[in-house]
């Protein structure tokens, strides 16, 4: 179903080989195909060993399963990456600086370049952050930016992850798999380092640690090893060198938040979360909660301790918001914005919902609130019944939705089953606020497998490559 | 650290350890029963490793009869016996899993590599035809996993959580396999037979890797006396109680903090009248009554443990 214009990473439209792939596709004819495939089991065997695993939920039988490696770079040359960083940066800092202005004087709102009612009314807007003040100004210190290319290979942001991201350890643990199995293709290329990512984060943690803290202690808050994402907590953690924390490990005593050791209580200073704000304390939020830590959030609104990301940043990364990014860009910044986003219709706009309604077949319609691949309609991919049953889903609340074109994903080759071929790809680059902005180059590439799939999210059977960023010198 | 983590560093350790003592005790009545086939004295055994390991009247809940076979199973692989070897080392790994962040990479692959290979063993069923090869398996992980440990982890508080676990548990395991012996010794005296008996005692030696041992130190006949005191008071005899005390007491000493005083102390007690005990007064008590004595402080200190450093209060 989808379009066979498909950007291809490798190949130009008359097949020929880009430049930036050349080295890559001659070392393949050189290589023995019996060779890439015992490379391929012996990566899997890597992953298994290591226990780089991903739970899926509701998945009784299989609670951990790998989530498929594929041995094919995504190769980035250097030019198009610093566009890329510079845009990220910008996107980034607009979106920054509209949480510090949502949760203080709402400059934009009341300019009136965002309906102050959908700000406001919406769930994911925190009444309790209102006139808090977060070292820096920072409030998404860590933003996953997902980004597509379509079209004739122009890049598009589809979604901004400000709450809390996740994939950054499969970046990694992929870069560290390709190195091991193929070391004879990082001498035919320059790729860029991405191992210092974890001494990127702690330094941005530290950075925007409590004000008079000298040598701050911070802590990573896991909601424990059923959740999905566990490996990547244990893993990050044990990168930086700090505790690996559940809510039980820890109390708050008169504004202060500790840690139980076997030494004792330890004073906590910034604390990465990767907890949802619903669970981070029962005493503000759901009383339910078993992962969050009572008084967690007075001693938050008392500025004792950091949380990173802070309370609240879903509103700027919620879908109902992501159409007025640009202009933030332009009310913050006084700049162009140099990201695109995806053109998107509102559906709490009368004449965009006519539009949708008529053209539901050719539109991907996604719900505001939903993340994760969850809760959308892929109007090309389903059937009548599906896109009927979605119209009336619709029409119950059409301010719950946005629609978009139903975008021809770039591909880039891969191995299946029967050998090489094109599957759709996104990026995902990890960028971090805090005293600067930053980001090691490339980020996590997640790859269609099944053939024509736009799905990329590892929850509905996406995969994974390394990202390369060449260097400058390399092109 | 942790409290958290280091409850789970120390479960680790004795669930590990005591996968390893379980596959001693099945490893050594399998050897035994080649000796004496007789019906009555297989059951006889089998009913006295199931009541050492705590397990018999679950057992005889979910069985009607004794057979090695099913003995060996239920152990083994019973998954609605939460004592079997399977559970220990599922539990082990849990335990690990949780606390991947902590341990070195080679410490959680060495972990999660026997349990995979466990799960095979269990789906190839080759177990029936050849349970020793199982047995010295399940030993060998255990014996890798210790070794990986001290051999890449940072000496630091987690090992010392480590090794407290493995040598309590390594006490207490001791001291049950010692106790079931002298056991089926007071049945048994009616019919001494000096070649079964001498297999017994030797089977019970290697049990604990004691036998080598055992010529070394005393260059002389086995005898029940040498036997208990080999494992109750040789201070280098790495399983004895002595020597697995010392190392608990030493850990203790090193990781105090302010409310394990009273712990230390107790630990410190058992440890003395290990050091300074004989033979002979225990003897005199009987050997049974005495390790039933030494199990419950055991277990008082593993209690106190758990109240000191790993499941801590709130308190500032």
């Amino acid at each position: 179903m989808v379009k066979d214009s498909a950007f291809d990473e490798m190949h130009t439209a008359s097949g020929a080989v880009r430049p930036h792939y050349q080295p890559y596709a001659e070392w393949l004819a050189d290589t023995p195909a019996d060779s890439i495939i015992e490379k391929r089991n012996e990566a899997d065997t890597l992953f298994r060993r290591a226990g780089i695993t991903f739970a899926v939920y509701g998945d009784e039988t299989g609670t951990e399963r790998l989530i498929p490696f594929d041995i094919v770079p995504r190769i980035i040359p250097a030019l198009e990456w610093d566009q890329l960083q510079q845009g990220l940066r910008q996107r980034v800092t607009a979106l920054n600086a509209f949480l510090h202005d949502v949760y203080h004087d709402q400059e934009i709102l009341r300019a009136g370049r965002i309906p102050a009612e959908q700000v406001l009314c919406n769930v994911q807007y925190r009444p309790e952050m209102q006139g808090i003040d977060l070292p820096m100004d920072v409030y998404a210190h860590i933003a996953g930016i997902d980004l597509v290319r379509a079209g004739q290979g122009e890049y598009y942001v589809l979604e901004d992850n400000l709450r809390v991201p996740s994939g950054v350890s499969y970046m990694l643990e992929d870069r560290k798999a390709m190195m091991r199995l193929f070391p004879e293709l990082f001498a035919r290329y320059s790729v860029s380092p991405v191992e210092h990512y974890p001494d990127l984060l702690l330094e941005t943690l530290r950075s925007v640690a409590p004000a008079g803290v000298r040598d701050p202690v911070v802590v990573l808050l896991t909601p424990g090893a059923h959740n999905s994402a566990y490996f990547e907590h244990a893993f990050l953690a044990q990168q930086m060198g700090i505790e690996l924390v559940e809510g039980q490990d820890l109390f708050v005593d008169d504004e202060i938040v500790y840690m139980r050791t076997t030494q004792g209580p330890r004073r906590v200073d910034v604390i990465y979360r990767r907890v949802d704000d619903d669970f981070l304390d029962p005493l503000a939020f759901r009383p339910d909660s078993m992962l969050g830590v009572p008084g967690l959030l007075t001693a938050y609104r008392a500025g004792r301790v950091v949380i990173s990301n802070a309370i609240g940043t879903g509103i700027a990364d919620d879908k109902s918001t992501y159409p007025y990014v640009p202009e933030m860009v332009r009310f913050y910044l006084g700049e162009e914005p140099i990201l695109q986003n995806v053109p998107t219709w509102i559906l709490r706009r009368e004449e965009d919902l006519a539009h949708v309604l008529a053209n539901l077949s050719e539109l991907v319609v996604k719900e505001v609130h939903g993340a994760g691949g969850y809760g959308m309609l892929i109007g090309p991919l389903a059937t009548q019944a599906e896109i009927e049953a979605f119209r009336l889903r619709i029409l119950a609340d059409p301010s719950r939705y946005i629609a978009q074109p139903t975008l021809a994903l770039s591909a880039c080759p891969t191995f299946v089953e029967a050998g090489l071929a094109p599957r759709h790809v996104d990026l995902r680059p990890f960028v971090l606020s805090g005293r600067d902005v930053t980001m090691v180059p490339g980020g996590l590439t997640r790859v269609a497998l099944r053939e024509g799939s736009l799905v990329v999210n590892s929850s509905q059977g996406g995969g994974t490559k390394d990202t390369w960023v060449l260097e400058r010198a390399a092109c | 650290m942790l409290s958290r983590t280091a409850d789970h560093l120390y479960w680790m350790a004795r669930y590990t350890e005591r996968a390893e003592n379980l596959a001693r005790m099945l490893d050594v009545n399998c050897r035994m029963t080649l000796l004496r086939q007789e019906e009555d004295v297989t059951r006889k055994r089998w009913a006295s490793t199931l009541a050492t390991v705590g397990q018999i009247d679950a057992y005889l809940a979910a069985r009607d009869t004794i057979t090695q076979d099913a003995a060996i199973e239920w152990i083994a692989f019973e998954t609605t016996n939460p004592g079997s070897i399977e559970h220990c080392l599922d539990r082990a790994r849990e335990n690990a899993h949780a606390v991947r962040g902590t341990l070195t990479s080679e410490t959680w692959e060495t972990l999660n590599a026997t349990w995979l290979e466990l799960k095979r063993y269990k789906r190839v069923a080759a177990r029936r035809q050849n349970t020793g090869d199982f047995f010295e398996w399940v030993k060998f992980r255990s014996h890798l996993a210790r070794g990986v440990i001290q051999g890449t982890m940072l000496h630091d508080e987690a090992l010392e959580f480590t090794l407290l676990g493995t040598y309590l548990e390594r006490a207490d395991n001791t001291a049950r396999i010692l106790d079931a012996r002298f056991e089926l010794l007071m049945a048994d005296a009616a019919a001494p037979d000096a070649a079964v008996d001498y297999y017994e005692w030797s089977a019970l030696l290697r049990s604990v890797s004691a036998f080598e041992v055992y010529r070394k130190v005393y260059r002389d006949l086995i005898t029940p006396r040498r036997v208990a005191e080999l494992l109750i008071f040789h201070d280098a005899m790495p399983r004895s109680l002595r020597h697995c005390t010392n190392r608990v007491h030493q850990t203790l000493v090193r990781v105090a903090n302010a409310r394990s005083g009273e712990t230390t102390r107790r630990s410190g007690e058992i440890q003395a009248a290990l050091q300074y005990g004989r033979i002979d007064e225990v003897l005199e008590l009987g050997v049974r009554e005495y390790l039933a004595n030494f199990l419950s402080r055991t277990s008082d200190l593993g209690a106190r443990i758990a109240h000191d450093f790993l499941v801590s209060e709130a308190t500032v």
